[in-house]
């Protein structure tokens, strides 16, 4: 099973989360905070401190450590709030 | 006895109004010792949307003492640093999303100007010009550019830090267990002062119990729902014209009208329903899908916006609907700051600026009689 992770091919094993999958593919960090745009991944990987957000299939704010990763998944990084959208 | 122990003035409560009223003491030379049975801001300070508004109030004296607050919030920033209390001179935006309701609101909005407040009624194009996000559906409203935010804990940490810097003592986790001669028992051992202040918010009945100079000061339950974190996308505090009826009901029943507003930290934050159901601390999901409901109606967008958590709070009322302030006649030394339902955070510069003048021999700026704590024994004229 594969994901894209901007654009990249990601492998992954079934019940994987998106984080893991990162993990083991070298992957460190996969945001940037809202305000100093500083490198975030993984920290606690249970779902408590929303470090690890991730923008999936265009969704933002997504915890890598809790989605399943899953075949043609769109996963990118996810710059600062990721809402960018709704601005004004 | 250490010199700590005694003091010029007491303040029991560590939340916004007690600091505030520690602060404006502080400041004005006198001795302060602020007493806290929880943690800085573990009450209603922790649990609120840290609102300053003239926006909601009718002409009266609620009126008066928000609008010397609001002078002495906008003195606070600069002499502390808006940063430092996140505050935020943003303006309020009222919507009325029905003819109707947009009629009373212009009513309202020419009493509030003949009593002082900067209130400005706009057209439904000038509301979307203020607020882009706004649903295509709001009819009318008003523009309040005094109304103001702060994040109230963080605000409260700073004026007990200036107290600190100017001399008092902060001591949490000492509860008052009762009132001696010229100070107060507490679970630390006796406090000495020429003056006690009852700042203790929601609890401030059971304070005065102790001190035997009851004050009817009674929960009123809110929840507060909190988003992901967002870019701007509300530039004011925005609420319906409902709840200015909201807050100035008597219902014991559930009340929600929403109001809603960003913060520095990215967070929406969308408010407040409004329960007469004592202490209770349970989570109401009926409640909060309410709020969710018609936060949606005023922002559209916020439909797609996950909500991180809730919390919820309980705002110290009296049955007038007025704080209670002042030295109590009752109780030689004994002086009241509580009762501020769910303006605190806004009314409490005002409070802490008149409790000091009084504590100083000073005319107060405002006549207090409207506030005075025994006035609830008094018959009915």
């Amino acid at each position: 099973m594969r994901f894209t992770f901007d654009g990249k091919a990601i492998p992954a094993e079934p019940g994987q989360s998106i984080g893991a999958a990162l993990i083991a593919a070298g992957h460190r960090s996969w945001r940037r905070t809202r305000i100093d745009a500083a490198p975030r991944g993984i920290f606690c990987g249970i779902g408590i401190c929303h470090d690890c957000l991730v923008t999936v299939d265009g969704a933002a704010n997504r915890r890598a450590c809790l989605v399943e990763a899953a075949e043609d998944m769109r996963v990118t990084t996810q710059e600062g709030a990721g809402r960018a959208e709704l601005e004004c | 006895m250490t010199r700590s122990d005694v003091s010029d003035v007491i303040v029991i409560g560590a939340g916004m109004v007690g600091a505030m009223t520690a602060y404006h003491c502080a400041a004005a030379g006198l001795r302060v010792t602020v007493l806290e049975r929880d943690a800085v801001a573990g009450g209603t300070t922790s649990a609120c949307e840290g609102n300053i508004l003239v926006s909601d109030k009718e002409p009266g004296p609620e009126l008066d003492l928000a609008l010397l607050s609001i002078r002495r919030w906008q003195e606070l920033a600069d002499e502390l640093g808006a940063d430092s209390l996140e505050y935020q001179a943003k303006g309020g935006v009222v919507v009325a999303m029905s003819d109707d309701t947009g009629a009373g609101l212009t009513a309202f909005t020419a009493s509030q100007r003949a009593a002082g407040i900067d209130a400005q009624d706009v057209s439904s194009a000038q509301l979307r010009e203020r607020e882009p996000n706004l649903s295509p559906d709001a009819r009318s409203g008003a523009y309040y550019p005094q109304d103001a935010q702060v994040q109230p804990m963080l605000a409260t940490a700073r004026l007990l830090r200036a107290v600190r810097d100017l001399g008092g003592t902060v001591r949490t986790g000492t509860e008052v267990t009762g009132f001696v001669e010229r100070g107060v028992a507490t679970s630390a051992g006796i406090v000495h002062a020429e003056h006690v202040v009852n700042a203790a918010g929601t609890w401030a009945g059971q304070v005065s119990e102790l001190a035997g100079a009851p004050v009817p000061v009674l929960p009123r339950k809110g929840f507060i729902l909190v988003t992901e974190p967002l870019p701007r996308t509300i530039r004011h505090k925005v609420y319906t014209a409902e709840y200015v009826a909201n807050v100035a009901s008597s219902d014991a029943g559930l009340e929600t009208s929403v109001v809603v507003e960003g913060t520095k930290a990215g967070t929406v934050l969308i408010g407040a329903s409004r329960e007469r159901v004592g202490f209770d601390r349970s989570m109401s999901l009926p409640v909060v899908r309410k709020l969710a409901a018609q936060a949606i109606e005023v922002f559209p967008f916020l439909a797609d916006v996950a909500l991180l958590r809730s919390y919820l709070g309980f705002r110290p009322y009296c049955p007038d609907h007025l704080p209670v302030l002042g030295p109590d006649p009752r109780v030689p030394g004994l002086v009241h700051a509580c009762g501020h339902e769910g303006a605190g955070i806004g009314l409490a510069a005002g409070t802490g600026h008149l409790i000091a003048q009084v504590l100083t021999g000073k005319e107060p700026d405002l006549d207090l009689t409207p506030f005075r704590p025994h006035r609830f024994e008094e018959a009915p004229a």
